[in-house]
């Protein structure tokens, strides 16, 4: 890799240049993250233009190679990168589902041909992906899938129904695991992509306890899918879908998101102060078990990269970075007092705290359920008996 | 720096890992000192294996003839130790009084360092004056008398203190009990006139002395380091002290968990391992989560100590010692508490090990401060 203290220099020197104040800011809501695509619109100035200077260097995926939309950098540079993001605060130029999950399993399964075309477009945020993996009788049993695609040749013909597919609504395409062997369980299940403007898609969003409609369910009617959008081999495509969980996991643990953000006492105390002594006291022990998982997080990244972690490890990030941000966000409503129980004033934000208190509860059922992820580690990493 | 072990360490946990489980096993030291009544607590023959190994001089500098490496490669060993609760002055002597010596001037290190590394010396800290770690509050004085000073006042939990060729002793000097400056560390001698040591038998087995101080007449070359300016040295080696204690403790945790997780493949009731119950399974794996959890803060904490320079302790270093030793603490006294519940019935006999962890824990849970004094300290850290 080139110098450290040069590349920091580098990276330094570029965010100043480049990273709009406005874009250095904490994320307040869910309007102030930048999701791209084809129907995406900008909320401000800065972050079209954060964007697109990212886009122009590679910095929307920055591990990512420099011919699949990314910057090629090292390891030890994408920390570099990461942690001169962290110091400024900067918000990540872009978000998307498609560098979380998708990205590393094109990387991993995808024809060169594939990653060029899909990676990049994931890379500039021109495309924005879903994810179709739940079903109505398949959630934690997630191999007992139904949706069905019946081979015709030149393509598939897709039906079916998935579940909890985030933002189904507002995505420009879906990665699918679609079933194409009925007589064999997890042998008899494909990887497909496919455009959610297809004709025989569509989707009706799913109103929550936090009175927002993240997810939604998705219907396939006679969907025809072109066999040249199979990612891995045909009927292998729980491969792909157990490796994009893992990415899954570690997006949803929120490893790497750096341990100060995780901390709540130092905020909470400078909005108003904790009076309660046995409230600071459970602040306190928070901030322990969060700068704990910070290092976890830095840990388990660093370890990743050079494949020196458990394969299964993902699933301890996710059980306890879920369990963590659950009780963060009880604290949270606790320290708020009343103002927090606000749904629609302007005042709470349009009841941002208390939604997000409710939205933190599917943190420990989406992507694997705590106790799904308890039953793995028990098998996969400490080989308990009939686990 | 990545947060893992680069290859040499890699190669020093393996070879104190392997030591660690030949020499220092629990039948051999722990409970063979233990069953002898032995007055130290430990062997003086494991303490010069210790110091043939390189062991005793980790954090010795190259110049004084040690190994000169860091609160990391410390931190391999002390997790050994932790695995097979290993008794042995290692933390006092090579961590604690080794980081306080190393403020000290050449007289002090040529009087002391030698002695340590070969194995053939033993040196205590006094720090507290309760039963609860309160270092912000010294009250012990040290007042100038003729071409020194003299010492009066009161030491617990210093561990083997009777055992000690030399205690380090933190002492005011000027100001009041609870000021942050006016603080002096003392090297002073085992037979210094006034020095009285009450040691007594610890829940782990380990022996601890109470200190007392009645007007102990030490002459200036004892003062380690600057007069009145004694508390970054201080702190210091209560950053040493902690992290490495967080690290024993980890050590602690992990080998309850194993002996737990081995007896849950092996013990059958009802027709089954006990293991294949799911709700063992699962508060073993929440129990492995959170070893993990506690074993990368305490690396963290490591470096961070190693990355500073020869400095005073950076707050970004000490706020991740006390959240180490807060996070270890919790999570090994978690290991052990499931470790007993089981195991069950044997958990409770004196002949299964496991009440030797949970035994350890407790001790090492209380020296130099518990969970929640460090919360504390990461709460006053943050600014709350």
């Amino acid at each position: 890799m080139s110098d450290p203290d040069a590349f920091r220099a580098e990276a330094r020197a570029w965010l100043e240049a480049n990273c709009p104040p406005e874009m250095r800011a904490p994320v307040q809501s869910e309007e102030d993250v930048c999701w791209g695509g084809r129907n995406f619109k900008f909320k401000n100035p800065a972050q079209k233009a954060w964007l697109e200077a990212c886009v122009a260097k590679g910095y929307t995926v920055p591990d990512w190679p420099v011919a699949y939309g990314g910057a090629g950098l090292t390891p030890a540079e994408a920390k570099i990168w990461r942690e001169e993001m962290q110091r400024i605060g900067a918000r990540p130029p872009l978000s998307s589902f498609g560098i979380w999950m998708l990205g590393p399993a094109l990387l991993k399964f995808g024809t060169e041909e594939q990653k060029v075309h899909y990676l990049g477009q994931v890379a500039r945020g021109e495309i924005r992906w879903c994810q179709g993996y739940s079903e109505p009788g398949s959630g934690s049993d997630l191999v007992s899938l139904q949706t069905f695609g019946e081979d015709k040749g030149d393509h598939w013909v897709v039906n079916g129904q998935k579940i909890w597919t985030s933002y189904a609504d507002k995505a420009d395409w879906i990665f699918c695991l679609v079933r194409t062997d009925k007589a064999n369980k997890y042998q008899g299940i494909s990887f497909l992509l496919f455009d959610m403007a297809s004709p025989g898609v569509s989707t009706k969003p799913i109103l929550l306890i936090s009175g927002n409609s993240p997810f939604c369910e998705t219907f396939f009617d006679n969907v025809s899918v072109p066999k040249e959008q199979l990612v891995g081999e045909l009927n292998r495509g729980w491969d792909v879908a157990k490796y994009l969980l893992g990415h899954e996991r570690e997006m949803i643990s929120g490893a790497g998101g750096g341990d100060r953000m995780n901390t709540i006492g130092a905020i909470l105390s400078r909005n108003g102060g904790v009076e309660d002594p046995l409230l600071r006291a459970e602040l306190a022990m928070f901030d322990v078990d969060a700068l704990a998982y910070g290092a976890m997080g830095e840990k388990f990244l660093d370890e990743v990269k050079v494949g020196k972690g458990h394969p299964a490890g993902s699933n301890m990030m996710k059980y306890a970075g879920t369990e963590l941000n659950k009780r963060r966000h009880e604290l949270l409503m606790a320290a708020g007092g009343s103002a927090a129980l606000e749904w629609d004033s302007a005042a709470s934000n349009g009841g941002s705290r208390a939604r997000g208190w409710l939205r933190t509860k599917a943190n420990s059922i989406e992507g694997g359920t705590s106790e799904v992820m308890l039953n793995v580690i028990a098998k996969r990493i400490l080989d308990l008996p009939g686990a | 720096m990545p947060l893992y072990h680069n290859d040499d360490q890699a190669m020093l946990a393996d070879s104190a890992r392997g030591f660690m489980a030949d020499e220092g096993a629990i039948a051999k030291q722990l409970r063979h000192f233990r069953d002898i009544a032995c007055k130290d607590g430990f062997g003086h023959a494991l303490w010069s294996q210790f110091a043939e190994m390189g062991f005793t001089g980790i954090l010795v500098p190259e110049a004084d003839g040690g190994l000169g490496m860091g609160h990391v490669e410390a931190g391999i060993v002390l997790e050994e130790i932790g695995r097979n609760l290993t008794p042995s002055p290692f933390l006092t002597s090579s961590v604690m009084a080794a980081t306080a010596l190393g403020a000290g001037g050449d007289d002090l290190r040529g009087r002391y360092l030698p002695g340590l590394l070969e194995g053939t010396s033993v040196y205590a800290v006094a720090i507290d004056e309760g039963p609860k770690h309160r270092p912000e509050r010294i009250a012990t004085s040290a007042t100038r008398a003729g071409n020194g000073f003299k010492l009066s006042g009161t030491k617990s939990f210093v561990v083997q203190g009777a055992s000690a060729d030399m205690l380090v002793i933190a002492a005011r000097t000027a100001g009041s009990d609870d000021d942050v400056d006016g603080i002096t560390l003392f090297a002073v001698p085992k037979d210094a006139a006034g020095l009285s040591l009450d040691s007594v038998r610890l829940v782990d087995s380990a022996m601890a002395a109470h200190v007392k101080l009645d007007n102990v007449q030490l002459d200036a070359d004892a003062v380690i380091g600057e007069v009145d300016g004694g508390r970054a040295v201080l702190n210091k080696v209560l950053s040493a002290g902690r992290v490495g204690a967080a690290a024993e403790s980890v050590g602690v945790g992990m080998g309850a968990f194993d002996m737990t997780t081995t007896y849950l493949k092996q013990r059958k009731q009802f027709g089954k391992l006990i293991g294949e119950f799911q709700s063992l399974q699962h508060r073993a794996a929440h129990l492995y989560s959170e070893l993990e959890i506690a074993r990368a803060a305490v690396i963290k904490a490591q470096q961070l100590l190693d990355g500073g320079s020869d400095g005073p302790v950076s707050e970004r270093a000490e706020l991740m010692v006390s959240v180490a030793k807060a996070k270890a603490g919790q999570a090994a006294g978690l290991a052990v508490k499931e470790g007993v519940q089981m195991h069950g019935g044997i958990g409770m006999t004196d002949e299964y090990d496991i009440g030797l962890y949970m035994k350890r824990d407790r001790a090492l849970a209380e020296f130099m401060g518990d969970q929640y004094y460090h919360a504390q300290r990461v709460a006053v850290l943050s600014g709350y």
